[in-house]
This record gives C-alpha cells, sequence and structure tokens, in this order.
C-alpha cells in the first residue's frame, strides 16, 4: 500500500497545545505542506505571534522568530530585507495582528514587503480568556461583552482583508475557511499562490483563514465548524480582495 | 484496500473526523482512553475505508496516516 497522508516532515513530532477541535492545527499543517512542495522548507524563516499560536516556533520545522505581540510584520520585514531570497511568513491571529498590531500589518502592506502573512481570524482572543477582540461580531458573546457586542459601544468588527485590498503593495489576498473539506483544499491553494508570489517578488501577500475557538466560544468543535459557516461567513465573505496576476498593471506601473 | 492509522498518543478525541468521513466508520473510543485522557478516534470497519484521506485532512492534530 502506498501513503495517502501523512504528516509532513516540515512540522515537527510536538503534539500541538491547541485545545481539541481548533483549527489552529489544520492551518499549521497547512502552511507547512506548502512549504515542503514548493521546496523551500529548508531555508523558510517564520514569525512567531503573542497568543493562542505563540509556540508556533515549536511546530515548524523550519527557523522561526518570536516577535513581540502585534509586530511579526515588522520583524518579518527585517529577515526580508536581510535574507531577500528566503520565503519569510508571519503567522497571526486576530488579536495580534487587528489590534495591537494594526499599524505594523497596515504599513507592512502598503509598503509592500515581501512576505507572505497568515492570518487566522476567529473572532476572539483565546489565550487570555475569551475577551472581545476588533474581530468580534456583533452581538457575539465574549467574556467582556457578556450581553453580546454593543455596536453602539464597541463599534463594528475590523474587516482587514478587504481594508489591506485597497492599498498598492499587496500582490495577494484572499480569505478562506477551514470549515470542512472542500474549503480545507481551497485554503491550501491560496496559501501556495501566496508563497509563490512571494518568492516571484511580487509584494506582500495575506491570507486570511477564517478559524474557531471551540473553548471560548463555548461550543462543541462540531457546532464551532457550523457557526463559522452561519455565523462568520455572512460577515467576513470568502473571496480574493487583491490579486496582481489577475489585473492588468495600471499606468505609471503602480497596481 | 486501505488503511486509516490514528496516532493515539496526539489524538484529542474532537470527533472532526467523524463528521468528515463519507463512510461514517470512524468514531471515538468510549471504552478507553489514551495517555492524555482523552476517547481517541478509530476505524470501526477498516474494511469498508477507501483511503479518501478526508479523516486525515479535518485533524487539527495531523494525528493520521492513510494508506492505499
Amino acid at each position: 500500500m502506498a501513503v495517502v497522508f501523512q504528516k509532513t516532515p516540515l512540522l515537527t513530532d510536538k503534539p500541538f497545545h491547541y485545545c481539541p477541535g481548533c483549527t489552529h492545527g489544520i492551518i499549521h499543517r497547512l502552511v507547512a505542506e506548502v512549504l515542503g512542495e514548493l521546496g523551500i522548507g529548508e531555508t523558510a524563516i517564520g514569525v512567531a505571534p503573542v497568543g493562542c499560536a505563540v509556540f508556533a516556533y515549536e511546530y515548524f520545522n523550519c527557523d522561526m522568530m518570536e516577535a513581540a505581540h502585534g509586530r511579526a510584520p515588522a520583524v518579518a520585514t527585517g529577515i526580508k530585507r536581510v535574507c531577500p531570497d528566503k520565503a519569510v511568513f508571519t503567522y497571526q491571529g486576530d488579536g495580534d495582528l487587528a489590534s495591537i498590531g494594526t499599524a505594523e500589518i497596515v504599513h507592512a502592506a502598503t509598503r509592500g514587503e515581501k512576505i507572505t502573512t497568515i492570518f487566522v481570524n476567529n473572532a476572539i482572543y483565546g489565550m487570555t480568556g475569551g475577551q472581545m477582540a476588533p474581530t468580534t461580531l456583533p452581538g457575539q458573546v465574549t467574556t467582556t461583552s457578556p450581553y453580546g457586542r454593543d455596536t453602539d459601544h464597541c463599534g463594528f468588527p475590523v474587516r482587514v482583508s478587504e481594508m489591506l485590498g485597497t492599498l498598492n503593495g499587496p500582490a495577494y489576498i484572499e480569505r478562506v475557511s477551514v470549515h470542512d473539506v472542500p474549503h480545507i483544499r481551497k485554503a491550501k491553494a491560496a496559501i501556495k499562490k501566496a508563497f509563490q508570489l512571494q518568492m516571484e517578488g511580487r509584494g506582500f501577500t495575506m491570507v486570511e483563514v477564517l478559524s474557531t475557538c471551540p473553548t471560548n466560544w463555548g461550543k462543541t468543535p462540531q457546532e464551532s465548524m457550523q457557526w463559522v459557516k452561519d455565523a462568520m461567513m455572512p460577515v467576513y465573505p470568502l473571496g480574493v480582495f487583491k490579486d496582481v496576476t489577475a489585473q492588468p498593471v495600471a499606468e505609471g506601473g503602480a497596481v | 484496500m486501505a488503511s486509516v492509522t490514528v496516532n493515539e498518543d496526539v489524538c484529542k478525541g474532537c470527533g472532526l473526523c467523524v463528521d468528515a468521513c463519507p463512510k461514517k466508520i470512524m468514531a471515538l473510543d468510549a471504552a478507553r482512553i489514551n495517555k492524555k485522557g482523552y476517547h481517541a478516534a478509530y476505524c470501526v470497519s477498516m474494511a469498508d475505508c477507501i483511503g479518501c484521506a478526508f479523516c486525515a485532512t479535518m485533524c487539527p492534530d495531523v494525528a493520521i496516516t492513510v494508506e492505499k
């Protein structure tokens, strides 16, 4: 018998510390598999965030750097500018990227830094105990919005992919989901395209992945997958928000 | 003929593989717990496995190996 599926060597043997049913593990696997398939795993350099994925450096079997909270794109900028031939990526959650790290991600994107950001959006702060995040849905119950997010008081969720898609620097921005097998396959294709465009030097690339937090959402892993589909996807529609390969170069060279 | 091997020690019993399996032959072993205290997943009827690897694709802990 031939092996149809096995763990990629670009993930270490260390078991993930994530809660049962948390989709961080699926997203880790997709990134590692893409690095392997593109033949850039040996030289890739990842930047880990602060949040649930803070121990990402323990799981990816490539060089990793830990950044201060939200500052992964700034660290990745430095790494990529010193090592322009290496694949450089950041792996960040929504509390890291869309809150304390908003400045870093916006400016790395608009500078067109040739890095890839994997943005894991589960609409809540996971590690710190389920507080309301910038990405929390209107009406969503969290430990700091026990009656549901009141948009009159707390504002509206930040749609990072749409926002960054308006900038000139990004080469590729797509939002994907991993709530079922077909979407996991599409997510992998998006991550692969992002790394390919990075290695072609086309500009900043980001894949936003809708993820779950069964523990802090107070749902089973199965209910969580359904909630991504029923509640998150209407607020965060899947799609490509920037793709330089699909657009003609505008006058003046900027896309 | 296909086979599914679950690395029991890293399985957290989330059950996502159980839902993903089109042949409905994955289950959580209610009679046993692994060393982390979870009911690990196992294949109930290996003869019916088609080797699609949906279970492994869905597994958040990369605990499943599929051969065909």
